[in-house]
């Protein structure tokens, strides 16, 4: 089936996700879709499967325009989209899964189908196990047989390479091709280089909302690929934000595995240095969010060890703070106040709020929070609910783990959010922090440490890489060399 | 100007639930216009009714206020009925050791702590299990509902029986000198409503002004932000609930005390269900506790009537009770999506 | 022996209108939503079901308008538990009360009076048998409706692909919108049909079981099956495995009232509640993450059998859904 997508506009409030985007993917082939996080490609995809509705532009279908818009259009059409995290019912067995579903191709012997597609495409999957007993490749194998009994002809991936091993991939990697050689078109969306070298017949990169230029036949050289994805940043001299001096050992990691539902770190040993500014690189959901989890011992690891200041780390530590990714629902209270929220934190019997109070405008100062002392933070803008987060870490944290201190920020806000983190880092607190900005990691970062495929690398000072080399690590080339 | 948008979601759900009781009440032969008039003004027409609308206050307000704290920890503790019955009981155990002579404001209190600490226990055996293999704290709370008012039945028709035949009407009533003092010729005891005046304002000082409070309240909006902050919330979940039991125990015992001087079976006669509407109608806000249970206990009180004035079933206030509070649901509801767009 | 062969009997026909209600309450839940409106559901629907058949002098309009009004109940909880997303613990509550209150009123004019009934129907040939025909086939049809339905609604909920999406519903509403399914319309679809159920529950008695009507005709049947429902781990035969061991214990309470033994009857009539909270707790217990790594060290068909006892919560139930979240 050949897809045509025609000026494709989608914004979401102020910000603009995919803007007058135009491409055909042909019938037959494997499409690679390229582009750093936030660059568009989930939007873009999300909108052929119906998730989102499109704000103005056109999909034809061999030539006939369609209607999306909902799931069951896309359906009904013939594009079908595995997810990241696979749309699938845990306590269901494989077969319920599939069988769960508005079935488009009117399928009554799901069981015969569903052995067919599973030995055309060499997967090994025991149709009477239930989900929650798979592993993330196992789901996706799933997802892709459902959504090829229920008819589709065109087959999206989002990242699907993410917390899937090795033996998984190649057997992915077969199964598309074998899908692509029965006439379906296969949308493969990733941020990684060599998997559509190994994989796509043609490549179509995305880079702010954007397309970058036009769709291209495979191969074409890395560098070029490279240069569509970062633009002319690659170029730019890297710049030096001050210097901080690790002094002493903070965490000795030995032999450690980190796991979580459906990733696993490790084993590996490391030793991080105390008043210093750490970034961690890589895909969202490359395991940083777990990284930083341990680190402040909310999670403890599978085996191994880790000490914190030379004692076994045991649980969650008040001298090291951790600000989740989701501040709204697991960092702060929303319809409290700073006044109660610095209440919380330092605790008095009976306090009317006027010490509290004082402290809170002292705080509103210093960090420059648009607030006043009795609001409800969820009123308060982005900006200044980062910088109320950041006022309400105790000077007495030895440690501040942040996933994406900007995120969403405008260029003001993010400058001094950085600015309040660097100082605390010049009197010793250290910063370890995740962010999907590469240039973000560059500029702020005294180390840095990638995350791909699973694994993690060693602990690489900044100024041994530009932001290009950092940009191929993310993608995988090279990145054996500097595996943990 | 902002008060009027304040005031819109009650204002459009007291039109909702008066349409809608009108509605009811045009099934029988009754004017609607006079029946609104006895629910709402029949509770103030004479002392004695006054006094009836007081006493039925009183433990609406420690269940509405108990209340608002467990809500404050994002519990629904629909087992307060229970709590109350289990604190009837057990003061009532107390009291049946008074021989003539002793000292009866002794009694009185022990009878009233050992109520409290009754429901306290009751309403702990939810949260505990709620906190700790996460049952369900809504069916725990209705499953010792019933377990209450069976220990209760037991009580009364087992070793509290009356000489004779036991009865629904309840145990041998207690020594005239254990009831508590009545202001004048009405049934008002001012021990019961002043208790419940006492522990309104206290919850509300230990809600609002308190590091205690505070803290509940953080656990209510959020558990892993609170936890992140250094807060126990577990600890405070399970102690909002204890505190809202001993709320309930202590009305349950006052009324043993003050209305029936007796243990009855069914002690608790869906007061704390009422309580329940109450904090929902009012989103547990305790600052609107005491005008809300003054309108309810008026409302029922004043319906007590409608049999005899204008031959229609009392229940018709209960009928306005909901609507009131469904209509003041969905209205905020509708304000807040209003507002969002 | 005769008297428990008559004791069986009755524990059967006695179980129709809670049996009723569960499985009403069950098809919701699997769904995802909460109906805590039972007890009220079913006392405005049975006294509006027998007012119809009085009026009428017809049982069957008395069902039929019975299981009308719990439909329009579950209806309104529907609407505003996934149409607008309130909370559908609070919005049940509130009319679970509302209901109970209107029951009382509206239903003040038939109060003591006798309506019509459903006829006893032994069924031929059947009834003869010795001690099974009397427990089984000595009833009317509403008791055998009633049977028949166990069975349908375990088939068609763990069996029928209708049953497979209103779970999966239930379970993960983002996946079946993915799958191409209109999830707000299975839910509503659910929760009316249960409603309808809980609506011939509440006519159950009054139009059979306890004939005629008075206030508080259900005796707080209503709550009990929201019980019983968790305590059978949304699982058609063990809510009615629930249902039976209720009322067992009921019948033996009563027994004992008069036989002269020494447990009381209250302690016998409220142990169901206790043995139910009982089991939950342990049964939850065998799920913490601590149990569980034991577990899977144990031989399969005894993990099979944990599986079993500890099956859990419909994982969506009681949240709205938002497909554009």
């Amino acid at each position: 089936m050949h897809i045509s997508i025609r000026n494709l506009c989608k914004a979401f409030g102020n910000v603009v996700a995919n803007n007058d985007i135009s491409v055909d993917f042909a019938a037959g082939q494997i499409h690679g879709i390229l582009g750093e996080n936030g660059a568009g490609k989930s939007t873009l995809m999300k909108m052929l499967s119906g998730i989102y509705t499109l704000d103005s532009g056109a999909v034809a279908i061999n030539g006939n325009e369609v209607l999306l818009g909902a799931p069951i259009r896309s359906l009904q059409v013939g594009i079908g989209m595995v997810g990241q995290d696979p749309l699938d019912i845990p306590v269901f067995t494989i077969l319920q899964n599939i069988a769960a579903g508005a079935q488009i191709a009117g399928h009554t012997q799901i069981a015969d189908s569903f052995a067919a597609w599973n030995a055309l495409l060499g997967f090994e999957l025991q149709p009477h196990l239930r989900i929650q007993q798979l592993t993330v490749g196992q789901r996706q194998q799933v997802e892709i047989i459902r959504l090829l009994i229920t008819g589709s002809q065109v087959l999206i991936l989002d990242e699907p390479t993410t917390g899937i091993s090795a033996a998984q991939k190649d057997a992915l990697f077969g199964a598309l091709r074998t899908i692509a050689r029965e006439g379906k078109t296969v949308l493969f969306v990733t941020h990684k280089l060599d998997e559509v070298a190994a994989l796509c017949d043609t490549v179509t990169v995305l880079r702010a909302g954007s397309l970058v230029g036009t769709q291209a036949q495979m191969p074409v050289a890395k560098d070029v690929i490279l240069q569509a994805m970062f633009g002319d940043r690659s170029a730019q001299a890297s710049f030096t934000v001050g210097h901080h001096h690790p002094n002493g050992t903070l965490w000795h990691l030995n032999d450690v595995v980190m796991q979580s539902a459906n990733l696993r770190l490790g084993p590996f040993s490391q030793e991080i240095a105390a008043g210093q500014i750490i970034g961690l690189a890589g895909l969202e959901g490359s395991g940083q969010t777990l990284y930083l989890q341990h680190l402040a011992g909310m999670r403890l690891p599978r085996s191994g060890s880790i000490r914190f200041l030379n004692r076994q780390l045991v649980g969650a530590r008040h001298d090291a703070v951790y600000l989740p990714a989701d501040r709204l629902h697991e960092g702060i209270i929303p319809s409290m106040s700073l006044v109660e929220h610095v209440q919380l934190l330092h605790k008095h019997l009976l306090d009317p709020g006027q010490t509290a109070r004082q402290k809170v405008l002292q705080l509103i100062r210093d960090y420059n929070i648009k607030a006043t002392p009795d609001i409800a933070l969820e009123l308060l803008s982005g900006g200044n609910q980062q910088r109320a987060m950041l006022a309400l870490i105790p000077e007495s944290a030895r440690v501040i783990l942040v996933e994406h201190p900007t995120r969403g920020l405008d260029a003001y806000s993010a400058e001094s959010i950085w600015h309040r983190l660097q100082e605390r880092c010049t009197r010793g607190t250290t910063v370890v922090f995740f962010s999907a900005d590469l240039e973000e990691v560059m500029t702020y970062s005294d180390a840095i440490i990638v995350f791909y495929g699973g694994s993690l690398s060693r602990i690489l000072d900044r100024d041994t890489l530009t932001e290009q080399s950092l940009a191929r690590l993310i993608g995988g080339v090279g990145f054996a060399e500097v595996m943990q | 100007m902002n008060n009027l948008r304040l005031a819109r979601a009650p204002l459009i759900a007291i039109l909702v639930a008066l349409l809608m009781t009108t509605i009811v009440l045009a099934t029988t032969d009754a004017e609607a216009i006079s029946a609104f008039t006895v629910m709402f003004s029949g509770a103030l027409t004479s002392p004695s009714r006054v006094a009836d609308m007081v006493m039925l206050a009183a433990p609406l307000l420690l269940c509405a206020a108990g209340l608002s704290i467990s809500f404050a920890a994002g519990q629904y503790n629909l087992g307060i009925e229970g709590q109350m019955t289990v604190g009837g009981v057990i003061s009532m155990a107390v009291l049946r050791q008074y021989a003539d002579g002793g000292n009866v404001a002794v009694y009185w209190i022990i009878a009233l702590l050992a109520g409290a600490l009754a429901g306290a226990a009751w309403a702990g055996v939810v949260a505990l299990l709620k906190q700790y293999t996460r049952v369900s704290e809504i069916f725990v709370g209705l499953g010792l509902n019933f377990v209450a008012l069976g220990f209760s039945l037991y009580m009364v028709f087992g070793p509290w029986k009356r000489p004779g035949v036991a009865s629904m009407s309840g145990t041998e009533p207690l020594p005239d000198s254990l009831w508590l003092p009545v202001i004048g010729t009405t049934r008002v005891t001012l021990i019961t409503p002043l208790v419940a005046v006492i522990v309104l304002a206290l919850f509300w000082f230990l809600l609002r002004a308190t590091q205690w409070g505070l803290e509940v309240r953080a656990s209510g909006l959020s558990q892993p932000a609170s936890r992140r902050l250094g807060v126990p919330a577990v600890r405070r979940m399970i102690q909002a609930m204890l505190v809202c039991g001993a709320a309930a125990g202590l009305a349950g015992a006052l009324q043993v005390l003050g209305v029936y001087h007796a243990l009855v079976p069914n002690l608790a006669s869906g007061i704390g269900f009422m309580g329940l509407l109450v904090a929902l109608l009012i989103n547990a806000d305790i600052r609107f506790v005491a005008p809300l249970v003054l309108l309810f206990a008026v409302l029922t009180a004043g319906s007590i009537q409608l049999p005899l004035s204008l031959s229609i079933d009392s229940s018709i206030s209960g009928v306005f009770q909901g609507f009131l509070v469904l209509a003041m649901i969905v209205a905020r509801a509708f304000i807040s999506i209003k507002e969002r767009a | 022996m005769d008297q428990l062969v008559l004791d069986l009997a009755a524990l059967i026909a006695m179980s129709t209108p809670l049996l009723l209600a569960t499985l009403g309450v069950l098809i919701g839940e699997r769904a995802g939503v909460i109906n805590l409106s039972v007890d009220g559901s079913m006392l405005l629907a049975g006294m509006v079901g027998f007012a119809v058949a009085f009026t009428t002098q017809n049982v069957v309009f008395g069902f039929v308008a019975a299981a009308v009004v719990g439909a329009l109940v579950a209806a309104v909880v529907g609407y505003l538990g996934i149409s607008l997303g309130l909370s559908q613990t609070a919005v049940g509550f509130v009319l679970a009360l509302l209901c109970t209150d209107l029951s009382s009123f509206l239903g003040n004019p038939y109060v003591q009076q006798s309506g019509p009934a459903v006829v006893a129907w032994p069924i031929p040939v059947l009834a003869d048998i010795p001690i099974l025909g009397t427990i089984l086939f000595h009833h009317d049809p509403l008791i055998y409706a009633g049977l028949l339905l166990v069975p349908a609604v375990a088939w068609y909920i763990e069996r029928s692909r209708p049953g497979l999406i209103l779970r999966g519903v239930g379970e993960r509403p983002e996946a079946l919108y993915a799958r191409g399914i209109d999830v707000v319309r299975v839910r509503y679809t659910a929760v009316i049909i249960g409603g309808a159920l809980i609506g011939l529950a509440g006519a159950a008695y009054t139009l059979d079981l306890k004939q005629g009507w008075t206030y508080r005709h259900t005796a707080g049947t209503g709550w009990i099956a929201l019980a019983i429902v968790i305590f059978g781990a949304w699982k058609a035969y063990r809510i009615t495995f629930g249902c039976y061991l209720y009322a067992a214990l009921q019948t033996i309470a009563s027994r004992m009232q008069v036989n002269d033994w020494n447990v009381p009857t209250q302690v016998l009539q409220v142990a169901p509640f206790v043995v139910m909270i009982v089991v939950l707790a342990v049964v939850n217990s065998l799920s913490t993450p601590a149990v569980q790594t034991w577990i899977v060290t144990i031989p399969a068909p005894m993990q099979r059998l944990f599986a079993y006892i500890t099956s859990p919560a419909p994982a969506s139930l009681g949240k709205p859904f938002d497909p554009a979240g």
